[in-house]
């Protein structure tokens, strides 16, 4: 454990890539496979649920402390993560466990899941008295699920594959899935991480999807693409769906459904599994799960369109289109879907690409050629959850960039671009081929900050998250107050969001906790993704991806926008 | 009767007529270091510690005029019998002993209870109401002894110095900066300071602090090798200018009492952080108030409203005073005030 706490410390203190390589590499090379099997784990992401109530965590630290409770909260607001709190209350201790973290995770940690309160407030105590305080905060980051330090999974494999002595995209390639839940890190799984490329690596194991393969943003105007890209008929150019990426994996007469996070998700999909039938052994596809019925005409406007129509159209009751994301987003969370939310929110995979065919990577491949075969398939399988994801054409990029303009009213975030012969690459690489997304202009109003909250992490102490309202009148109007609709905390720069937490104390009304509500004098423009009407939300109102455009220090708080701006955008 | 009292110009002592570290311009002041958010200049006169005259000769003005007191020495002034004793924080610091018909007031300024070589440890001092400060008023801030910190230090210095890379340590030019110096190992290689730090090493020195030898880091070439072996002590406001563009290749670290929680850390955006302050660790405070055997205590800035309420819990008669020294309740400072006077 104490190991791992280093590489933790190490791994925070710095900004250099290269630094971090050195650190891991470093780690990997002297740690146990069974120690590094879990540091991979942890390194790239992988969470395992909450082993212990925060809840309990709290009493038991104001119990061994015997700080009052109001001090300990105190003290966790002004320190703004609970794990380091609690290393900096519990009483400190010399560090004598040798125990490496796979021993840690597995005889101590792992069994503490559900045990009953009086067990563990027995036995937690036993393992604070072994840490010392860095290896305690990260011990608590494990229990918490809270574990995050600064490094990409790209970054685990590059220093994987400088360690193994192999290319890069092959350890991406044995990662994938590593951090899923239902796969518990051991010295066998990690060896084969760090294994000696071998011939029969290629053919494929069990369920094991392919690195997905990521887009970059384009923001260049479109007069420039001519020159950027070269001529649009080189481009398969899709939509850009606002769903859930997922790979579609069917070996062995079984299915399964990977998302983007590399999380096994066929459980919560299951319309989708009467594919199971209707797809060849060695396949694997590449594509959005969308939402996908009939609009309710009434309460629903002119959002989705059908795939026989991908111009915008007026959409019918008896015409299935895709469906606004808050709707995806009702299922995504529940753990048992009843019959109800499966009728009212069917799903299906807008396919886009093939990436194995006939148990051959296609990976390789050009683009054009996996999306024909892909349509091949498709039409094959004559499945109602399997379609493709339209192909879109246009005499050249202005005319493209005239279709774009539909987006919004389709219910999409832009295009996708991907060049006819690319490969399909690994992760965010641009060696083999690139996809670009091009996204329309994030929805935009100008908003006033009212309360505000401090941060965490690297953020603690200052206020750095805020609730934006607005006007629930026009500016004329005799009374009108400000209605609280979006939180954000991104998009300001450290300076600015000094200067901003600077204001907030000097203009505090009153403090609730950790809330401060402030007189009214800052004006930002929010930039958000989405909007949806909302029962939840006091303004009716709902946004999506909602951050900080810019602050408009030009306006003053009465020309901030109003209710009635936001409900425009929702038609 | 208070001995003490909050006014606009600073704390005031209404029997005696003079204000101690006032921050308007007043009559009389009593100073009791020279930070400077404790020592202003434009007051008609001071009373001060005596070890630390050369500090505020050379910070407010070789001319002010300042009659100057040994530790525990008493004079009375309009009936109030006033005595300096050693506060532990920086050279010269001290508490402000009042006595006034049978009652006794201490103001502790800024104070600092683990000893550090470089000037007087803080004494308790027996008094009725102690007026104290709350800096680091929560009970996450927790001092390791500094020999473990200056170990530290010591090993992130060998370990660049291996690599040949410059150790630059940021640290307050006057208090933190000569503790440093003191308590490193000078055999790892030069020591360079920034133009802000050497001439308070030479007050240092004069008052008979081992500080070992230091040169301006100015006068090196950036391909000089010396840089490579080299520790080179700078005042915070340093970091990210142009002048340090002459180290090259360097390992940066602060030290600070803040850099206790990560957050402060990353947000400073050094390598390293060591937690080195000049002032009291919440143990710290609750033994130096405990040790007053004072019944009324006065909390100054820091963390104000939660060591009052604390208090309070223990059965203390406990108050907030509000006064224009170091930040503001609650703030951590997320940048080092520029002057990098306020101290941590």
């Amino acid at each position: 454990m104490k190991a791992f706490a280093e590489l933790y410390s190490a791994l925070d203190a710095t900004t250099s890539s290269n630094a971090k390589l050195a650190a891991m590499q470093q780690y990997f090379s002297a740690a146990a496979p069974e120690d590094a099997a879990w540091a991979v784990y942890f390194l790239s992401g992988g969470r395992p649920r909450q082993l212990v109530p925060t809840r309990l965590l709290r009493e038991q630290a104001i119990a061994l402390s015997g700080l009052p409770d109001w001090l300990f909260e105190e003290s966790y607001q002004a320190v703004g993560d609970i794990a380091e709190t609690l290393s900096l209350l519990l009483p400190q201790a010399e560090h004598s466990s040798d125990e490496g973290l796979a021993t840690w995770m597995e005889n101590k940690l792992l069994p503490l899941r559900g045990l009953p309160p009086e067990e563990l407030m027995e036995r937690l105590p036993t393992f604070w008295s072994q840490l010392d305080r860095l290896s305690l905060m990260v011990c608590l980051k494990l229990i918490t699920g809270s574990f995050r330090v600064g490094v990409s999974k790209l970054l685990v494999t590059r220093a994987l594959a400088a360690l193994a002595d192999i290319d890069s995209k092959r350890v991406a390639q044995r990662l994938v899935g590593y951090t899923d839940l239902s796969h518990r890190p051991s010295a066998e799984g990690y060896l084969k991480l760090i294994a000696a490329e071998s011939e029969d690596e290629h053919a494929q194991r069990g369920g094991q999807p392919y690195p997905f393969f990521l887009a970059h943003a384009l923001q260049q105007p479109v007069d420039q693409f001519e020159t950027l890209l070269g001529p649009a008929e080189n481009w398969q150019v899709e939509w850009k769906w606002d769903g859930i990426r997922a790979q579609i994996v069917k070996r062995e007469g079984r299915l399964w459904i990977w998302s983007r996070g590399e999380e096994l998700v066929t459980e919560r999909f299951p319309e989708l599994h009467s594919l199971t039938q209707s797809l060849p052994d060695g396949t694997v596809i590449d594509g959005e799960i969308v939402v996908w019925k009939a609009p309710v005409i009434e309460t629903e406007t002119a959002q989705g369109f059908t795939l026989d129509t991908p111009a915008p159209g007026t959409p019918d009751a008896d015409t299935p289109s895709v469906q606004p994301f808050a709707l995806l987003q009702q299922r995504i969370g529940r753990k048992t879907l009843g019959k109800k939310i499966l009728e009212d929110v069917p799903v299906v995979i807008l396919a886009y690409d093939l990436l194995e065919w006939e148990g051959h990577d296609w990976r390789s491949r050009p683009q054009h050629e996996r999306r024909s075969q892909l349509e091949t398939l498709i039409t094959q399988c004559d499945s109602p959850v399997l379609l493709p994801s339209p192909v879109l054409t246009g005499t050249d990029w202005l005319d493209l960039g005239k279709q774009r303009e539909a987006s919004r009213s389709l219910g999409v975030e832009g295009m996708m671009l991907k060049a006819r012969d690319s490969m399909y690459g690994v992760g965010r690489t641009k060696d083999m081929g690139v996809w670009w997304k091009w996204k329309v202009d994030p929805f935009s109003v100008d908003a006033v900050l009212i309360y505000a909250q401090r941060g965490h992490g690297r953020r603690a102490s200052l206020y750095s998250d805020y609730t934006f309202a607005v006007w629930d009148g026009p500016e004329d109007a005799s009374e009108r107050t400000l209605v609280p609709f979006a939180k954000a905390y991104s998009g300001l720069t450290d300076v600015e969001m000094r200067k901003v937490d600077a204001i907030i104390r000097k203009t505090t009304v009153e403090k609730f906790g950790p809330v401060r509500s402030v007189t009214p004098t800052l004006v930002f423009e929010l930039g958000f993704e989405g909007i949806a009407l909302s029962k939840r939300h006091k303004s009716g109102i709902a946004v999506r991806f909602p951050r900080m455009l810019r602050w408009r220090l030009d306006k003053p708080v009465a020309e901030a926008d109003s209710l009635a701006t936001l409900q425009d955008l929702l038609s | 009767m208070d001995l003490v009292i909050a006014r606009p110009e600073g704390l005031y002592c209404p029997p005696g007529d003079f204000y101690i570290d006032p921050w308007r311009p007043v009559e009389r002041a009593v100073i009791t270091h020279g930070h400077g958010d404790h020592a202003h200049t434009g007051n008609q006169h001071y009373l001060a510690a005596a070890p630390g005259e050369g500090i505020l000769r050379q910070r407010l003005g070789q001319d002010i005029n300042l009659q100057t007191l040994e530790y525990g020495e008493s004079i009375t002034h309009h009936g109030v019998k006033l005595s300096l004793h050693p506060a532990g924080h920086v050279l010269g610091s001290a508490q402000v002993r009042l006595e006034y018909e049978g009652e006794v007031w201490v103001a502790s300024g800024d104070y600092k209870v683990e000893p550090d070589g470089t000037c007087e440890p803080f004494e308790p001092v027996r008094c009725h109401t102690f007026i104290t400060e709350s800096t680091f008023g929560l009970p996450i801030y927790k001092w390791a002894p500094q020999s473990e910190i200056f170990s530290g230090i010591n090993d992130w210095w060998r370990e660049n110095a291996a690599v040949g890379k410059a150790s630059v340590l940021f640290a307050y030019s006057f208090g933190k900066a000569q503790r440093i110096l003191h308590g490193i190992d000078p055999s790892i290689g030069p020591i360079l300071v920034h133009g802000a730090v050497e001439p308070l090493n030479r007050v240092y020195r004069a008052a008979g602090i081992r500080i070992p030898e230091t040169q301006y880091a100015g006068d090196f070439k950036k391909t000089d090798p010396a840089l490579r072996q080299a520790l080179i002590i700078a005042p915070p406001s340093a970091g990210g200018s142009t002048w340090m563009r002459r180290f090259g290749e360097f390992s940066d670290a602060f030290a600070s009492g803040w850099m206790m929680l990560r957050g402060p850390r990353r947000r400073r955006g050094v390598d390293r952080g060591f937690v080195l302050s000049d002032h009291a660790d919440w143990p710290g405070l609750l033994w130096a108030i405990e040790n007053t055997g004072a019944e009324r205590v006065m909390v100054t800035h820091g963390s104000v409203a939660i060591l009052v309420r604390y208090l309070r819990e223990q059965g203390l008669d406990a108050q907030g005073f509000t006064t224009e020294y170091g930040a503001e309740e609650d703030e951590v400072p997320a940048t080092p005030e520029p002057t990098g006077e306020a101290t941590a």
